[in-house]
């Protein structure tokens, strides 16, 4: 019979277990230690591949977001823009609709904004065109979320593929538009729309910043989304949808009007982001680039703060931080060896989240003294 | 039998599971040619142990020693290479496959596989234990019983010497039951070891040799089981005293409440899985539903509570408070709830569809309650007090009232999911499988608040599925088969077998005595 084999097995070396919930300061401190690690391991990298001091490397990344006051208020305006489309997409994925169509929503609200400024700039009044630069911007977001979550609830088609699909429709869209809109003509780009109503900027600095209303209006959206999520009957049935939609429909919450409210809202979101992406920023301009991959990078950003609205703000920081900083290294080092550091960092931190749920028992060796007895 | 050797020995075995001890310092040992049962509550451990026996946990502390050497089993594998076979109470069987083609699955052999020359030997081993099945019936064709016989055939064509069978009654009709138990009787015959893991005290006299207990993971002890009896095992069992008997009080002032008449519904493929059922549920009753599992409940009580289109048929419910009477039919669980019908509803999927697991007790308990109250904000004090009021009156086992519920065991699990639905004060209460998977103790209780609503002139359905104890809670019993009523009968004076055989009435495999 089979037991007669030569069976005798090592323990395993390495296994896993799972843990019981942290701490909240355990679990952060296990994050930071694991950032820290980073740190130090990409202090190894930069001296094996490059030669170069790492700290010296560090300071130079430091700077490029805390160099200079004007370096502080782009970092800023790049983190409120990253941080609103991943704010607009959060509602979406917490009902777990993967919505990864936020870079076509975006740019719809940048064509519809864009359309506004130039079509109606300086024709209407100002009291009329900045409404309506809203309006048509969280219109045309909320179109371009609404679409596939008409058929998600209808037809329970692939989300992830239709909203896919209809970025790259946006962006054709765009292409599209900027044959009629190019300026100077023939060359392929919009140019800066400017403000017929003042002297250039759509935009009125405050406190000497022009990014400081988009900033101020990007805070606000997140804090009130943050609040919208935890305190309000809607957020609640987000989740509820989210973790279950057998107990959503037990509960009788009518599971397909949660699907386009939350979608309406979340396009909404990426309208006004497109809206602040045109109007709000120095160029004043629209191109296929407009929404810049950050409709992608939002996901990673909302995921990294499980969904909360007020910790992405430090997600999105990480990763703008290192953003700015990869292009203050590139004329020393490279672009893309930024790149590489970025990778390690969020590595790191995500892989920290393992720790954070298991732990590793390795063999233990008490085994031969206890071994006797047991002939 | 001098000096006999165990076939499997633990010794000081531990298991956690982060805070939780699933077991600790486990002794125990089973011998061949025995049928050794396991007893204990749920949550005792029993599941765990085994499958540390069967490679799918690794002990974090204790030996194991196959036929007296010490053995590391790090998979199910090595598991099988020491002649270790263990029958899950979730069957693991590739549902488009044959009979045949899912025994002889996994088995590494060298050279071409004849399917046909091992369809031979599987025969032999049918004939030997006296299994009977077909085995180029294909697994979705077949019924729990036999693909339970299917599992254990797979296990003794792998050479499984050693066979651990968790809780394999529990979706048998009595009549099954039988024919498993004499299965085993000639599998012990053969010189095996034949392991089962159960709670149901009745059939750990019927069936086993010896009985080891476990009590909250740990080993009680272990006794022969000639030598003891249902009360002893019992408190070994819970520790304390127990007196088994539940409570069933006389109707009191029963009135028609909801009338399922000739109720059908279809599934996705089209076929009916409620076909014209058609009873009476009162108030101050408790109306039992039988059947094997998949007969029909789940669709049944969910086409009650508005969760299921209704092909045909309706469900009227007379109003309690104007005397009115509603029909039921194809209304939202919403409307149902607005017309000012109050059905409540613990479904079986626990934490699939009751409940939500990642959310803590206050956020279910207002799953029911969410909507009450003006404006767009939540109100978190009423369900507050509310889950308060529960884990204290319930006594559930909780470290506060924002722990998830995930987190909580079976048995707290499901007194939060009970206690939110009779404190939304129901007049038709339908529980679902109520007692699946709970200790004794929440069993009971579990079995209290239903008499307490029925006393309160409640209409309580509920869907059971151990017959036991459907006979001594229930007034009257319905019971299906193929989501058929195959019969109605009165739970006072009906016997178990008499419901077993009315369970597999329209099944149309009778079985007779071999």
């Amino acid at each position: 019979m089979s037991n007669n084999t030569k069976l005798h097995h090592n323990e395993p070396l390495i296994r896993l277990s799972k843990k019981t919930a942290l701490p909240v300061w355990k679990a952060w401190a296990i994050r930071l230690g694991a950032f820290l690690f980073a740190v130090l391991f990409c202090a190894v990298i930069i001296l094996i591949l490059t030669g170069s001091n790492p700290i010296e490397v560090y300071r130079m990344m430091f700077s490029g977001s805390f160099g200079t006051s004007r370096k502080f208020w782009n970092m800023l305006q790049s983190l409120a823009m990253l941080l609103i489309v991943s704010v607009a997409v959060t509602p979406a994925f917490k009902m777990r609709f993967w919505n990864i169509g936020a870079e076509g929503q975006v740019l719809a609200g940048a064509l519809g904004t864009a359309a506004v400024m130039i079509y109606c700039g300086g024709k209407l009044p100002a009291a009329v065109v900045y409404p309506l630069m809203v309006v048509t911007a969280v219109v045309c977001g909320m179109i371009w979320a609404v679409i596939p979550a008409i058929f998600k609830a209808l037809y329970n088609t692939n989300e992830t593929l239709f909203t896919l699909m209809m970025n790259y429709v946006a962006t054709q869209l765009v292409a599209y538009l900027i044959v009629f809109w190019e300026k100077p003509k023939g060359s392929n780009v919009v140019g800066t729309i400017n403000n017929p109503y003042g002297d250039g900027d759509w935009f009125p600095a405050v406190f000497g910043q022009k990014s400081f209303i988009s900033i101020a209006v990007v805070l606000a959206i997140t804090i009130a989304m943050f609040v919208y999520l935890k305190y309000s009957k809607h957020g609640y049935e987000i989740s509820v949808v989210g973790e279950s939609e057998n107990t959503a429909r037990y509960i009788g919450i009518n599971v397909k009007k949660v699907i386009l409210r939350t979608m309406l809202l979340s396009g909404a979101i990426c309208g006004i982001a497109g809206l602040l992406l045109v109007a709000g920023t120095s160029s004043q301009t629209i191109s296929t680039a407009t929404a810049g991959g950050r409709g992608f990078t939002a996901i990673m950003v909302s995921w990294l703060a499980k969904f909360n609205p007020i910790e992405m703000i430090l997600t999105s920081f990480i990763l703008v931080f290192f953003e700015r900083g990869a292009g203050e290294i590139s004329s020393e080092l490279s672009q893309s060896f930024a790149s590489i550091l970025t990778g390690i960092v969020l590595f790191c931190i995500i892989g920290s989240e393992f720790f954070i749920n298991y732990k590793i028992n390795f063999r233990k060796r008490h085994k031969e003294d206890k071994g006797g007895e047991a002939a | 039998m001098e000096e006999r050797v165990p076939a499997v020995e633990l010794k000081g075995v531990c298991k956690r599971f982060g805070r939780i001890v699933a077991n600790n310092n486990v002794n125990m040992s089973m011998y061949r040619g025995e049928i050794l049962a396991v007893l204990g509550e749920n949550g005792s451990g029993k599941t765990t142990l085994m499958n540390m026996i069967s490679g799918i946990y690794f002990p974090d502390e204790g030996e194991v020693f196959v036929d007296g050497r010490e053995v590391s089993i790090r998979s199910p594998k090595d598991a099988y290479e020491l002649g270790i076979g263990m029958i899950h109470q979730h069957y693991k069987l590739v549902e488009i496959f044959s009979a045949a083609e899912n025994i002889v699955l996994g088995v590494d052999a060298d050279g071409r596989f004849d399917l046909k020359s091992e369809t031979v030997r599987i025969r032999s081993i049918c004939e030997k234990f006296g299994f009977s099945i077909d085995l180029s019936k294909k697994i979705y064709e077949m019924s729990v019983s036999e693909k339970q016989t299917v599992e254990i055939v797979k296990a003794l064509y792998k050479g499984a010497e050693i066979l651990i069978l968790d809780e394999p009654t529990a979706v048998l009709t009595p009549q099954e039951t039988k024919k498993l138990f004499s299965v085993l009787r000639a599998m012990k015959a053969d010189g095996k070891c034949v392991v089962i893991i159960t709670h149901k005290l009745n059939e750990v006299m019927e069936i086993s040799d010896r009985v080891a207990v476990l009590r909250k993971g740990e080993s009680v002890g272990s006794v022969e089981t000639a030598e003891t009896d249902m009360n002893a095992l019992t408190q070994m069992m819970v520790g304390k005293q127990v007196i088994l008997n539940i409570e069933r009080p006389a109707p009191n002032n029963s009135v028609d409440r909801l009338f399922v008449k000739d109720l059908t519904c279809l599934n996705p493929e089209g076929f009916k899985v409620v076909d014209n059922v058609s009873f009476t549920a009162k108030s101050g009753e408790i109306l039992g539903i039988a059947g094997i599992a998949g007969s029909g409940q789940r669709e049944l009580l969910e086409s009650i509570a508005g969760l299921q289109k209704i092909h045909a048929g309706e469900i009227l419910y007379t109003n309690p408070s104007n005397g009115q009477t509603e029909n039921l039919r194809n209304k939202t669980p919403m409307q149902i709830r607005n017309l000012g019908v109050r059905l409540s509803f613990v479904p079986e999927d626990r934490l699939g569809m009751g409940l939500v697991g990642n959310m803590d007790i206050i956020d279910n308990m207002m799953l029911r309650s969410y909507r009450k109250g003006k404006g767009v904000f939540l109100q978190r004090k009423p369900p507050k007090t509310l889950a308060e009021r529960i884990i204290e009156e319930l006594e559930v086992v909780t470290p506060d009232a924002k722990t998830p519920v995930r987190r909580l065991s079976g048995g707290n699990v499901q007194k939060v999911l009970v206690g939110r639905e009779i404190a939304s004060a129901p007049k038709v209460l339908m529980v679902a499988y109520p007692v699946r998977g709970l200790d004794i103790n929440s069993s009971y209780m579990i079995y209290g608040l239903l008499n307490e609503q029925k006393r309160n002139g409640t209409c309580v359905i509920f869907v059971g599925e151990d017959l036991d104890v459907l006979l001594a809670l229930c007034d009257r019993i319905v019971v299906l088969a193929d989501g058929k009523v195959s019969g109605l009968v009165d739970a006072r004076s009906a016997t178990k077998d008499e419901i077993g055989l009315l369970m597999t009435k329209h099944g149309g495999s009778e079985e007779d005595e071999q």
